[in-house]
């Protein structure tokens, strides 16, 4: 068990180990769905919603497993909640907004192999949060990474303007700006401690 | 779309390596390629880890894909990784438990290596048991061999060291910022920035034979 205080893990899971420029998890999205800002606050908040479910059902999930005494089913039982997860928000997101479902398009169903919200559930595991902490842990990496996708979109759109030397165009520009995001969220270093 | 399975094995192998790279040219399975490389030993323990699952994955995949109905295959494939993934976790942990806590989760993460799956899903699912083991091989040492350019640089310029062996004499101060989280970013984003010099100037060679000879 561990006994942080829950504006620590927040902090901590939000800005100084932020998901996405501190531990790369979630570059896929990152990189494919940050082009425009509107997409990229619609996709955090599928990515927000689907890290606090599937951290919810990791965590009961893991106390079954324990007093089951399997622990070799950890990942495979895991990946099987993400995926249902997934299913929901994409059958309801295409209920409530078509235009949305369009908009996000392959990158829905691609959440279920994001590596963040996998990521989420074996930290969670692995650090022996209780249910409160982890449901902060959950909050505080999907706000984090909506963080980042946002900053990156931001940057990106303004990006359009500019004139880029065409070797670097596409990805690797990304890369570098993400470097130096990266190195700026380095700055929150010691926040949470 | 059932491929001859003899003739082209030797072409899927070599696509792997570098026309159709995973990593520098399809841009997938970015998060353990940044994450594992600060250092050449967990460059390469990652890279054969994720060749070992891609290759055992496109086996079963291919084997299987009569059987699998359409509409639950993607969950079919995840299962099937994952097993394999829960395979090499025990593995390493069996042969080394100093790589096994430096790699950490992402041993784990292979699961969600879109690498793995569009493979799976591009490739194993329609094509012979032979084609999906070389197409396998390939990617996963195309993998490797790009996981081990970015962890050779990123150990080199931010540890001073290559393999653990140390490359400068005492005086040399090594660029911290390498090996954390935005010396991966930068040293990706560069290495793109080399090898698509490297393409376009194989294209225009290209281009100018094609004109010399028509």
């Amino acid at each position: 068990m561990s006994d942080e205080a829950l504006g620590t893990i927040f902090l901590n899971a939000c800005l100084v180990n932020n998901f996405v420029l501190a531990y790369f998890l979630g570059i896929c999205p990152f990189l494919g769905v940050s082009a425009k800002l509107e997409t990229a606050t619609r996709m955090g908040g599928a990515v927000c919603f689907v890290m606090l479910v599937s951290s919810v059902c990791a965590f009961g999930i893991n106390q079954l497993l324990i007093a089951i005494n399997a622990p070799y089913l950890q990942l495979i039982s895991y990946i099987v909640v993400i995926a249902s997860t997934v299913q929901l928000v994409e059958m309801f997101i295409k209920k409530m907004s078509p235009a949305l479902f369009r908009q996000l398009g392959i990158f829905l169903p691609l959440i279920t192999t994001n590596c963040a919200i996998l990521g989420l559930a074996l930290f969670q595991t692995n650090k022996g949060y209780d249910f409160l902490q982890c449901i902060v842990y959950a909050l505080g990496a999907g706000i984090g990474f909506t963080l980042a996708l946002i900053l990156m979109a931001g940057i990106r759109e303004k990006l359009e303007l500019a004139t880029v030397p065409h070797l670097v165009q596409g990805t690797a520009i990304t890369l570098i700006i993400a470097g130096i995001l990266s190195l700026s969220f380095m700055g929150f270093a010691g926040l949470g401690a | 779309m059932a491929s001859p399975e003899a003739v082209g094995s030797t072409d899927e192998f070599i696509k792997g390596l570098w026309r159709e790279n995973p990593v520098f040219v399809q841009v997938l399975g970015m998060c353990p390629v940044l994450a594992v490389t600060n250092s050449g030993v967990n460059a390469l323990s990652m890279g054969l880890a994720t060749t070992f699952v891609i290759v055992l994955s496109n086996t079963l995949v291919s084997t299987l894909r009569n059987f699998i109905p359409k509409e639950v295959r993607i969950a079919t494939f995840i299962l099937i990784i994952a097993t394999f993934v829960t395979v090499v976790d025990y593995l390493i942990q069996a042969i080394s438990l100093d790589i096994h806590r430096a790699l950490g989760a992402f041993i784990s993460l292979i699961v969600v290596n879109c690498l793995i799956l569009g493979r799976a899903e591009a490739f194993a699912s329609k094509n012979g048991v032979g084609a999906s083991i070389m197409d396998g091989l390939g990617m996963g040492i195309g993998f490797t061999f790009a996981l081990l350019c970015l962890g050779g640089v990123r150990e080199i310029l931010g540890s001073g060291t290559l393999f653990g062996l140390a490359l400068f004499p005492a005086g040399f101060q090594p660029w911290v910022v390498m090996i954390l989280p935005s010396g991966g970013f930068f040293t990706l984003g560069v290495l793109l920035l080399v090898f698509n010099r490297i393409k376009s100037r194989q294209d225009e060679k290209r281009a100018v034979l094609q004109e010399a000879t028509s």
